[in-house]
Formats: C-alpha cells, structure tokens, sequence
C-alpha cells in the first residue's frame, strides 16, 4: 500500500524531536513465526505522525552464518528499531537487505542498515520505480514525519531479473521477480527449509489490496504462487502468519469482482465515474479501508480494462 | 501568447511545489483573476449558467486521474472550449477547437490535479463571447506524483489508439477516443543521475470526420497518463474518423477508424 493522509507536519517534529532525545532505539517487537524467521507486524492503517509509518509486516531471516532483512521498513525509526531487534536476536551480520517493493511504507527505514555495509537487493525494475516515485514518497512521508523523521530508501544494487537463490548459510532463499501485479517490481522470498513464502505486499489479510501494477497480473502471480510447495505465507499486511495458499482465496475473490464487474460495465459502453460509484460494493463489509482504496482501486482496473 | 504566459505561471507554481492546505477564497480569485488575464487579456467572461456545466467530483480518489465533464447548452454556437485546472504547475490543461463535424454538446476527459483548486471551463461562442462554469476540486499530488503503474507495457503501448462508442445517458452518438501515452511531466527525479526524467506529453490532437474537422485539442502536461475523451459527433454517412497526435518529442501518431466499427 501507500500512505494516503498527509497531516500533522507540526506534531511531526514535536514527536522525531523526542525520539531524538531518548537515545538508542529500542528494539521492535518481533514473533518468530518459523524456524529463524522473525516478523513484526505493522498497524492496519495509513500513516500519521503517531504510527511512524510502522504500518507494514516486516522482518528477518536468520541463517547459520548472516542475516536477510526483508523490507528494512516505513521510516527512519522503523528501520532502526528493526535494526536494534536483529542485533538483539542474534550476533550473525546483517548481508542482505531485500525490498518486497518500491512502497514507502516498505523502504524508508533502509538507510537505517547503512552501519552494516549490507547488499541491498530488489527487482530489476525496482531502481525504475525509485527514479519514478522516490522524491514524490520522500516530500509527501516527510509531511507527516518530519524530514529528520523520513528516513531514506536506498537504490538496490544486486538486482533479481527473474530467480535469485541467496545463501545464509545452510539456508537458501529463493527469491523471484514478478511481471506487474501489486506494483511493477514485486518481489517474494520462498524458504524451502520451513516451506514459508514471505509474499509481502502480494498477499493482502484484512486490508483491502492496492493495486498499483495489474489486477490481471496479480492474479495471474497468484497462480504462480499458490504452486509453491509452502505451507504458509507472511503477508505485507495483517496477520504475520497465514496458512497457503488457503490465506489468498479473500484477496482473489476481491479481484475477481473487480474484474468481472469492470468488463460488464466496459462491454456495455459504461463510463469511469459509473464504475466508481458502483464496482466492488458487495466487498465492502470485508475489508479495512475499504473506503480509502476500493475507489482508486477501480479506476486502474477501469484503466487496465479498457484497454483491452 | 500561450507558451510565454504559462511558462511565467510555471515557474511560480514549482517554486511552491509542497503541498499545501486548503488556500483563502481571496487566493483562489487573485490566482483566477490572474490566469484570466494571462489567457483572455480583457475580454469580458459571463457567468456560463443557462450555457455550460462543468462536473467534476469534489474529492478525487486518484489526483493523477479525475474525470472531468463539461456539457454546452447550444452546441453548434460554440467555437472552443477552455479547461483550467488553476493551481496546477500548467494551468491550460488543454483547448479544444471545435469544428463543423462536432456535436459540442458534451466533453469529457481527465485530468492531473496537483493541489486543491478551482477549476473552470470558459466555453468561446462564434462571435467571440466568453462565458464559464466553475467547480472546486480537493486532490493532490497529481503532477508531480508517479502514475504509470507499468512501465513496460506504457512504453510498448505508446502511441496506440481506440475508439469507441460509450453510452453518455440518452446519448448515442458519444464516442470516446484512449490514446496510449505517458504524458509525463517531466516532474520526477531520477535517483541515479539526480537529473528530471524529461518530459514526454501530448501536444495536439486533431480528429477529422472524412475531410471535417471534428475537433482539434491543444493539450499540455495536466491531461492524464493514457488520456481519454468522449465526444459528440454529427452523424453523417460512413467517412472514417482520423486521429493524429503530436507529443513534445515531435512524434506523430496518426490512426484511423472505420465508425461502424467503432459502435458494434
């Protein structure tokens, strides 16, 4: 997702000032969910000056000779309270710093990880998107957290075109690429030795989805997904440990009401602000903010759609 | 007149690029007054009730794409039509010529909307009145924000066209046109270089029905990525419909439309 309410500039400051003065961050709470893997899970919803922007599931994965964090975080003190939980778990250095995506909820705590000289890692695409939206997230996050507060991304360097296997030692994780789905540069993290699919913000639990890349394409990388031999997945938002692919059937009959209904209306020569005020109500008691996205959610399947 | 007036406004509106709160009513009319005078020098505009609506939602779901919908109560009296979007970095989002082919009863399109604005549509008769409608529109962050969500397919896209026929209400003879392009801005950074991904946008668009002119649009930066107008035609025999664009890269993209086609 993306934050959507940008207020509270003053009030902003007035809270990255206190976090200033109380010295080392303390470490965020994290739940091992498997063997090694450790997730916080984030607040359903946008972000305001009193949640720093820790409002996505992120994490670590911890092997026998590094560590892979995956999505360093929303802000300067999401990353560094990340930060301050793997040195608290284990004394294994921090090599990777993997980013699901572009979103500035997953990103901004990366400069955080700079002490640690990791490599950070994304999807092809992923600089592309950076260029495209980094300054815009960078003005718009530092409205409501204040610039020192913002903290800052950091363009990957080891680039994933389509498979990537990385070794923490006695541990590989595979990484891949996706065509567009919930953004353009999605990426998943699949640990064969638990049988846990990291899908990040791929996979939506209780907050309704963004779609900011494909409604076809995600669906079609579901697909994909669900015939990964894993028993359960850690999504972007919501709960940290689901089972799979039983956890992705809510986010798949969501996208098929978009779709169904964009192309009814399409076929029937129908306009944009008809489909606004009329595709995907009958989800609408399903899902947290509901009313904050499904609009914008229509109007790029409208996009994607007519152009069919 | 156009390119030197709007390039002043410009450069004042990037320099106050943050978004801001809500501004004053006095602002908003200081800034309209002023863009009236840059656009219309001293001719006279009249309130447009009784002669064009504008509709537009009051808060936009997606500033990078707000439907906009303009309706002319005597159509064939109407020579072009204005569409400001007052406190965008370019404020003329775009000037439609109509000519002897159109049915200027209705127009629509989107629109990137920046900050919080007034917006209005001044409709110019054949013999040279200017009248406007006025709405006010709570959306930010449509220019400078990133809107292509895929990169690959809008490159391999680019330039392509449609055409076809939607349902306005009673209307039957809407048509609407997509045109595939990014109209990029020129407004994001990229990180690697620091430097401004160069602008990229459509420029003019000019649509004939056999050897009539239906309309001719001078556009500019604040139309959406992959932009999208419906209009009225005069129906008049089996002529085809002929699109051809120009973007700020001097590209051409030319296409034509069998009508029928269009409207099975």
């Amino acid at each position: 997702m993306q934050p959507r309410h940008f207020t509270g500039l003053i009030v902003a400051l007035f809270l990255t000032s206190l976090d200033n003065a109380s010295g080392a961050p303390p470490p965020l709470p994290v739940t091992e969910v498997a063997s090694g893997i450790f997730v916080r899970q984030g607040v359903q919803e946008d972000a305001t000056p009193t949640n720093n922007d820790m409002i996505a599931n992120i994490g670590f994965i911890v092997g026998a000779d590094a560590v892979a964090v995956i999505d360093p975080g929303g802000s300067r003190i999401d990353g560094e309270r990340l930060r301050a939980a793997v040195l608290a778990t284990t004394n294994r250095p921090i090599r990777y710093v993997i980013m699901s995506h572009a979103h500035p909820d997953h990103v901004f705590g990366a400069a955080a990880f700079a002490p640690d000289h990791p490599t950070y890692v994304g999807h092809a695409r992923m600089p592309g998107a950076l260029a495209d939206r980094g300054e815009y997230d960078r003005r718009r996050l530092a409205e409501i957290l204040g610039v020192k507060g913002t903290g800052d991304f950091v363009v990957p360097t080891l680039l994933v075109e389509k498979e990537l296997k990385l070794d923490l030692g006695g541990r590989v994780l595979d990484l891949s690429a996706h065509a567009a789905a919930h953004t353009d540069s999605d990426l998943t993290i699949f640990d064969r030795s638990t049988g846990t699919l990291w899908a990040a913000d791929l996979l939506f639990v209780d907050r309704i989805p963004v779609i900011d890349g494909s409604l076809v394409g995600w669906l079609k990388v579901l697909q994909d997904l669900k015939s990964l031999p894993a028993a359960h997945a850690i999504p972007g938002h919501g709960p940290i440990f689901v089972p799979w692919p039983a956890a992705a059937t809510d986010e798949e009959r969501y996208f098929n009401v978009l779709l169904r209904e964009t192309r009814a209306l399409l076929a029937r020569g129908g306009n944009i602000e008809t489909a606004i005020a009329t595709v995907g109500q009958s989800e609408r008691d399903k899902w947290l903010l509901f009313d904050e996205y499904n609009g914008r959610n229509v109007i790029a399947a409208f996009k994607e759609l007519e152009w069919e | 007149m156009r390119p030197i007036v709007l390039g002043i406004v410009l450069l004042v509106a990037v320099v106050n690029l943050p978004v801001r709160a809500a501004e004053d009513a006095a602002t908003q009319a200081a800034r309209w007054h002023d863009l009236r005078v840059a656009i219309f020098g001293d001719r006279a505009i009249t309130d447009g009730a009784g002669v064009l609506t504008l509709e537009a939602p009051a808060r936009a779901l997606d500033a990078a794409l707000v439907p906009i919908s303009v309706t002319l109560a005597d159509p064939p009296n109407v020579k072009a039509l204005y569409i400001i979007i007052d406190a965008n970095p370019s404020p003329l989002a775009g000037v439609f010529h109509f000519g002897p082919a159109a049915d200027a009863h209705m127009l629509k399109t989107r629109v990137r909307v920046d900050q919080y604005t007034l917006m209005h549509a001044v409709a110019e008769t054949a013999d040279g009145h200017l009248f406007v409608a006025e709405q006010y529109v709570k959306a930010a962050g449509g220019c400078s924000a990133p809107s292509t969500k895929n990169r690959e397919l809008a490159m391999a896209r680019l330039g392509q066209m449609k055409l076809k026929a939607v349902s306005e209400g009673s209307d039957v003879n809407a048509l609407q046109l997509l045109i595939s392009h990014p109209n990029n801005n020129g407004m994001q950074m990229d990180q690697v270089t620091r430097n401004y991904v160069p602008a990229r946008y459509i420029q003019d668009v000019k649509v004939t029905y056999g050897n009539d002119l239906v309309f001719q649009l001078d556009a500019d930066i604040s139309l959406s990525e992959d932009p999208a107008i419906t209009f009225g035609l005069t129906p008049r025999g089996s002529a085809p419909i002929t699109v051809e664009m120009h973007d700020s890269s001097t590209a051409v993209f030319k296409q034509s439309f069998d009508l029928t086609a269009a409207r099975s």
